[in-house]
């Protein structure tokens, strides 16, 4: 048994040799959005491939309609390039879980410390009744807005895209956790409390039901990126912020409570990424060399149809401003500032608001 | 004063139990009434019982706990940097993560994708929650792995291979094994794919060897950093490993379920064998410097954990609720690891083809073959020639080993199910599905084509069931191109438009490396097609004459 011992440098070490490309030190098959390539899309850029991006063979495996593991027509809009997107929050794993822990850390050191305080008891008792019905409520928007992104995160045609929309979900599925374990935990601290009621209110009060609809709409659509936009462009304006803003943050404190806009903050934070996240792609889809004017009336029919619902759904909720005992805030300001909200996102896009 | 004063005491606050939490947290979902949940993946399966989420972890805890396994794994990087790792590093293993880092966060992310198709079928929301951190994890399973390729390029002598890595996963003739792993996590009959291949088998079974086995070789090969970032990795997969069971229990409760459980069990444990045991075999065995006698080999780790573990302990079980579990499979896997050489092939099968990879192979040597013949009796005598022609070979000069008719190499057929060749020759067979012919490496591969992947299964409708597409036999991309023109095309050149990115030895000095004129001057051929052009009479007599195998001649 011989064979001719193979000699190296004895370092693996950047440098230790010079060589043809013994420098080239970055990833070289994409284009940076910028001169230099960010972490976020070192990490990200054309791990999910296909056939543009560079499968020689195509899909390998099929669904048995002969389509391959990601095709553009998971959605109506068009692009001349869908591999364009890079998502302005520039998220990736460590960032995330960053990100996401942080919130938890604060959550849970809220509601530790005012229930340490006995806080919880000191709510005003109409306003318990609002947390205990109406936010126990809004946990399952939060909850079906979760599921309906995870469900969208496995069909876009690049990894920027369906990264974007997995961290929106997990956003989404963290507040819904955070609340209801939230409710569960002042609920030990307030006599006759019925974290329960909640859901309830969700499946049977009139109220709710525009808002349900609305949700329910959102995730039964099959089109993913109608999913990623009725949910940041239409629903979140009118119905999300009106609510969680427009009422609850600006609501709780004079009705004794301080622990809820801490709980609910961090959503509002969330959404301001997500926006960012969406309102980038969906500019790329319309000012698209090829496709604007097609995604354009595609994007307006999406308004036209997800509005209706929200603003339906912003009806129904309506009545909840008049129940506290002490009332800071009208509907109808909330409402007309979620009004102009929309209206500055839909400028954006050279989309318009349709007449009530 | 009595008793013990403890901060604990003043402090602790009542608090909801981790499975009241669980309890609650599944009471978030509801069955909408306006408008129903569109099923775009579909499957042949019943799911009627709602599964149980056997972890009960909720987001709250489960955010700080991943941040700080990152934590760990980042300071671990950043602390091999300033222990001056990649003095120490042996190349000849960082060459094969090029291929290895190349494949795997397309697989991860698939996993992650493919919650979104078990999450919707599962009835009740018990098991949601669970989906959704493997979901996160899977997330996080990718980005972390393509840090870490980035870390290696930025880091280690030749970066060339890790610069091109997401462009060369699409199209190397090796990494098409990986993409057939991936792609299997999301395409087809969504349980067969996202559950029974991904879950129940894959990461159920095979993870220990991607992510323990791999590891510990990495840190005798002084690579510190592969362990770090793959064990934190292995750490999600229990709760997945969790997902998948809570599932299977779920569809076990269906009688007409388990005709398709036993046929996906079967494909995906074949599957997962050839495609897995072909990358991390080559990985851990030839891959490695270290030769001592006292580790275990691919095959013992094999058996301890894929044979004793999961067949043993999981697979076995499933036989008391009724399904049939193929035994002949495992030993027959078990017979191709030992017996037949399979990881050997396909070591050899990848040197043969170095000029249209991405890495560097380097020849093993005398040191390696005395620990091959100790862990694999007989291996000397079958491939110990082999190797020091590839060694011969590896400089410029000589004619590559992939043309090079002194060696007596014979390039095999590729299979068209697992697209690893028909290395272990005796076993090809040949098909004729739809009127066309195709090769096989084994009579479980052209079953899995055939009969598990077909709208039809055992006289059932399986009209959910994925199929097998594409270019899949990857010479045929290139059938009459000539070698150079092929490897440009394939974008496998350095920078100055003339040095190759493979090559076939560890000597980091321009003088040594192979250029496109080096390789100018060969056609590359499809073995598929020219089987197909064949007459019926040729094409038995090759095939006859295929099986017997071939002879590495001597080389002096």
């Amino acid at each position: 048994m011989t064979a001719v011992p193979i000699v190296s440098v004895g370092s693996g070490a950047a440098g230790a040799a010079v060589f043809p490309d013994s420098d080239s030190r970055r990833y070289r098959y994409f284009e940076p959005r910028s001169k230099r390539a960010t972490h976020y899309e070192d990490v990200t850029v054309d791990v999910q491939p296909d056939p543009e991006r560079y499968l020689l063979q195509d899909w390998i495996i099929s669904f048995p309609n002969g389509k391959g593991a990601y095709t553009k027509d998971n959605t109506a809009a068009l692009s001349s390039n869908w591999h364009a997107f890079r998502a302005p929050d520039q998220e990736w794993e460590r960032t995330h879980y960053q990100r996401q822990s942080k919130i938890e850390g604060m959550v849970q050191s809220v509601i530790a410390n005012g229930r340490k305080s006995g806080a919880p008891k000191a709510f005003n008792k109409a306003w318990v009744k609002i947390l205990q019905n109406h936010l126990g409520a809004w946990k399952h928007v939060e909850f079906g807005l979760g599921t309906s992104l995870m469900q969208a995160q496995r069909y876009g045609y690049t990894q920027m895209i369906n990264n974007a929309t997995l961290t929106n979900s997990s956003y989404k599925l963290r507040l819904a956790q955070d609340i209801t374990l939230y409710l569960a935990e002042i609920g030990m601290d307030i006599p006759g409390f019925d974290d329960t009621a909640g859901k309830r209110t969700w499946l049977e009060d009139k109220g709710w039901q525009g808002t349900r609809e609305a949700v329910e709409s959102i995730m039964g659509s099959a089109d993913y990126l109608e999913q990623y936009f009725a949910t940041n462009i239409v629903f979140e304006p009118l119905v999300g912020e009106l609510f969680r803003s427009g009422f609850l943050m600006q609501v709780a404190s004079s009705n004794g409570d301080f622990i809820t806009p801490s709980v609910i903050s961090a959503a509002e934070a969330d959404y301001e990424r997500n926006l960012a996240n969406t309102i980038d792609l969906l500019h790329l889809l319309v000012t698209d060399n090829q496709h604007a004017a097609h995604n354009k009336n595609l994007f307006q029919g999406w308004v036209n149809k997800h509005v209706a619902l929200a603003n339906k759904a912003a009806v129904g909720l309506q009545p909840i401003w008049s129940q506290p005992h002490s009332k800071p805030v009208q509907y109808a300001d909330a409402r007309a500032q979620s009004v102009e909200r929309i209206k500055k996102i839909l400028g954006e896009l050279g989309l318009v608001l349709p007449k009530e | 004063m009595s008793g013990t004063l403890t901060l604990n005491k003043i402090t602790a606050q009542r608090g909801i139990s981790v499975g009241e939490a669980a309890k609650k947290i599944a009471d978030l979902g509801w069955n909408p009434s306006y408008v129903q949940e569109a099923m775009t993946f579909p499957t042949d399966y019943k799911i009627t019982k709602a599964p149980k989420d056997p972890m009960k972890q909720v987001l709250r805890s489960y955010f700080p706990m991943q941040e700080e396994k990152d934590n760990r794994v980042y300071g671990a990087l950043d602390a091999a940097l300033r222990g001056d790792m990649f003095r120490n590093v042996e190349p000849r293993w960082v060459e094969w993560m090029k291929l290895f880092l190349a494949i795997i966060p397309f697989p991860e992310i698939s996993a992650a994708r493919s919650m979104a198709m078990v999450g919707r079928l599962a009835p009740g929301e018990d098991l949601r929650t669970g989906f959704t951190m493997q979901m996160v994890d899977e997330f996080r399973h990718s980005t972390i792995q393509m840090n870490l390729k980035k870390w290696y390029m930025e880091n280690y002598i030749d970066p060339a291979g890790f610069d091109i890595t997401e462009e060369a996963f699409g199209k190397c003739y090796a990494t098409t094994i990986g993409r057939q792993f991936g792609e299997g996590f999301i395409t087809g009959d969504a349980i067969t794919s996202a559950n029974i291949y991904l879950t129940v088998v894959a990461e159920t079974a095979f993870t220990n060897t991607l992510f323990v086995a791999m590891p510990s070789e990495a840190a005798r090969n002084g690579d510190y950093a592969l362990p770090t970032v793959f064990l934190s990795v292995q750490s999600d997969e229990s709760r997945h490993i969790g997902n998948g069971h809570s599932m299977l229990m779920s569809m076990l409760k269906e009688p007409d379920n388990h005709l398709l459980i036993e046929r996906d069990l079967r494909y995906a444990f074949w599957q997962n064998h050839a495609i897995v045991d072909a990358a991390i075999g080559t990985f851990i065995e030839y891959g490695t410097t270290n030769r001592d006698k006292n580790k275990e080999s691919y095959a013992e780790m094999w058996h301890r954990w894929i044979f004793e573990d999961y067949y043993r302990t999981y697979m076995l079980p499933l036989e008391k609720y009724g399904i049939k579990i193929h035994h002949d499979d495992v030993q027959t896997a078990w017979k191709r690891l030992t017996e037949k050489h399979y990881v050997h092939r396909v070591a050899q099968f990848f040197a043969v083809g170095w000029p249209v990879n991405f890495w560097r192979i380097e020849a093993q040597t005398d040191k390696d073959f005395e620990w091959f013949e100790h862990k694999y009796p007989g291996w000397y005598a079958q491939f110990g020639e082999f190797w020091k022609w590839y060694e011969k070979l590896s400089h410029r000069g000589q004619t590559n080993i992939l043309f090079n008719s002194d060696v007596g190499y014979v390039y095999p057929h590729r299979c068209w199910s697992c697209l690893v060749p028909c290395l272990i020759r005796e076993d090809i067979v040949t098909d004729e599905i739809d009127g066309q012919l195709y090769t096989f490496a084994h009579e479980l591969d052209r079953w899995t084509v055939a009969q598990a992947f077909a709208g039809e299964y055992e006289g059932r409708p399986t009209p959910a069931m994925g199929r097998f597409s594409g270019r899949r036999e990857w010479e045929s991309c290139y059938d009459g191109w000539d070698l150079a023109d092929a490897i440009k095309d394939l974008g496998f050149v350095r920078t100055d438009g003339r040095t190759l990115v493979p090559q076939p030895h560890l000597r980091f000095d321009e003088k040594e490396m192979w250029t496109l004129d080096d390789l100018r001057g060969h056609t590359l051929k499809s073995p598929l097609m020219a089987l197909r052009a064949m007459s019926p009479a040729d094409r038995e007599a090759h095939l006859a004459e295929y099986r017997k195998g071939f002879t590495i001649n001597p080389c002096n």
